[in-house]
């Protein structure tokens, strides 16, 4: 086990997106942001979008960008995985898109007439806005 | 007594027919080697689930408070049947098995005086099950396989909906039928149950175990939010990763399955081509034979 460096997988339903070491990597929770160091204490927690950042070195100044809509983390002292549903690298997200599908969907949102059709919109608009936010933040 | 001509056309009609199995055969073992990308891409992502969820479920107890995926409803009175087959035929028992295991476990479950409702994913299964359980399939998915790759956007759109009739007690217990994808040769039908979730007791306690040893030296798992909580958002993505995991399993069996039958029918025409051919020039041997006797005969006789 290396003292600087934490093993670091990032994993969606369909593939593995990343697989590498790391000085530290950062991590959406659900109950606040998490930075992840090596030797961390055992911890399995749920993820909200937002994104995961990973670091290489301590002053790492541009770190990798991952967006997620969401997932779970599991860290050991070791390893850290993260289930990530809805995986973007952030440099491949755009800003202008991004605020046209925000505006779709609040037009679908205005138009839709079920309950479900709006939650699940209002679910995605979330997710969007997420999104927005993690590019802005680049 | 056919002709030399329908001999001939026979042979063609074959030998065409030939060209058009080995034609799918090829298809069908280069898209199988993408479904087995794909089955072996996702492995990661489930095996770390069915980690996580072992230990999560370690520090659980399983009471009337646990999240209802997990306790279930207390009843076990209507059963859901989840059937994944492929869409399309032309490849040998695979949808066929698949159909027949849902039929005797409906059968089986009717026996026992339990209601069943049916969901179809996938044309084949739908077909087959139709006729003699058309009322009880209460929504159908397909061309959900029939793409390039399976998109876990499909699987995910099967879970919620699995999940909201649940939610709105429409049903007590599900299960899911598909073809496991063992080998290019064998694909072995499955029905494992999904709701109320049964966590592997082998891996819970391997868990337990581990942990034990673990506590001595480290500091013991914490869980943000809580176990429960955790669970509670686990379990539902656990749905959605079974079924796409039984999508990708029914993808790649139905390609190995159409590979198989597709060389079998291919070397069947071989065969029947070489059959054919013999039949034909012994028939044209026996026509020139006749012709000459004709001839010899009619100089003969001036």
């Amino acid at each position: 086990m290396s003292d600087t460096q934490i093993k670091f997988e990032l994993v969606s339903p369909e593939e593995k997106l990343v697989s590498d070491s790391y000085r530290m990597v950062v991590v959406p929770g659900d109950e606040g942001i998490i930075g992840v160091l090596p030797g961390h204490s055992s911890l399995v927690t749920s993820l909200k979008a937002g994104v995961v950042k990973m670091y290489k070195t301590n002053d790492d100044k541009d770190p990798a960008r991952v967006f997620i809509a969401g997932g779970f983390a599991d860290i050991t002292p070791e390893l850290c995985t993260v289930l990530a549903e809805g995986a973007v690298n952030v440099n491949k997200l755009n800003k202008a898109d991004l605020d046209k599908t925000l505006a779709d969907l609040n037009e679908d949102l205005n138009l839709a007439k079920e309950e479900a059709d709006k939650k699940r919109i209002e679910q995605k608009i979330a997710i969007v806005k997420a999104k927005i936010q993690a590019v802005s933040d680049a | 007594m056919p002709s030399l001509r329908d001999y001939r056309d026979r042979i063609k009609s074959v030998k065409s027919t030939r060209k058009i199995t080995s034609a799918m055969k090829m298809v069908a073992a280069s898209k199988l080697r993408r479904a087995q990308e794909q089955a072996e891409a996702s492995q990661p992502y489930a095996s770390s689930m069915a980690e996580m969820l072992a230990r999560v479920s370690a520090n659980v107890v399983v009471s009337a408070a646990s999240p209802k995926l997990l306790a279930g409803t207390g009843s076990d009175k209507v059963n859901l049947i989840v059937v994944v087959t492929a869409d399309r035929g032309l490849c040998g028992g695979f949808n066929a098995y698949t159909v027949k295991e849902a039929r005797q476990k409906i059968l089986a479950l009717q026996s026992e005086g339990k209601d069943v409702k049916i969901i179809c994913v996938g044309r084949k299964g739908y077909d087959g099950l139709r006729r003699e359980f058309g009322p009880q399939i209460i929504k159908r998915f397909t061309d959900v396989l029939g793409k390039k790759r399976v998109d876990y956007a499909e699987a995910d759109k099967i879970a919620n909906f699995i999940l909201s009739s649940f939610e709105a007690g429409e049903f007590d217990v599900c299960t899911i039928v598909y073809s496991e994808f063992q080998s290019v040769m064998v694909q072995k039908p499955l029905s494992p149950q999904l709701i109320p979730f049964k966590i592997n007791e082998a891996d819970r306690q391997k868990e337990a175990e581990e942990e034990k040893a673990a506590d001595k030296i480290l500091s013991p798992y914490s869980f943000e939010p809580d176990e429960e909580g955790i669970l509670a958002k686990l379990l539902p993505r656990n749905l959605g990763v079974q079924i796409f995991r039984a999508m990708l399993d029914t993808s790649a069996g139905e390609h190995a399955a159409r590979m198989t039958a597709m060389d079998n029918a291919t070397r069947n025409a071989g065969e029947m081509i070489n059959d054919l051919t013999l039949v034909y020039n012994r028939a044209r041997q026996a026509y020139i034979t006749k012709e000459l006797i004709e001839i010899i005969s009619g100089a003969e006789a001036i």
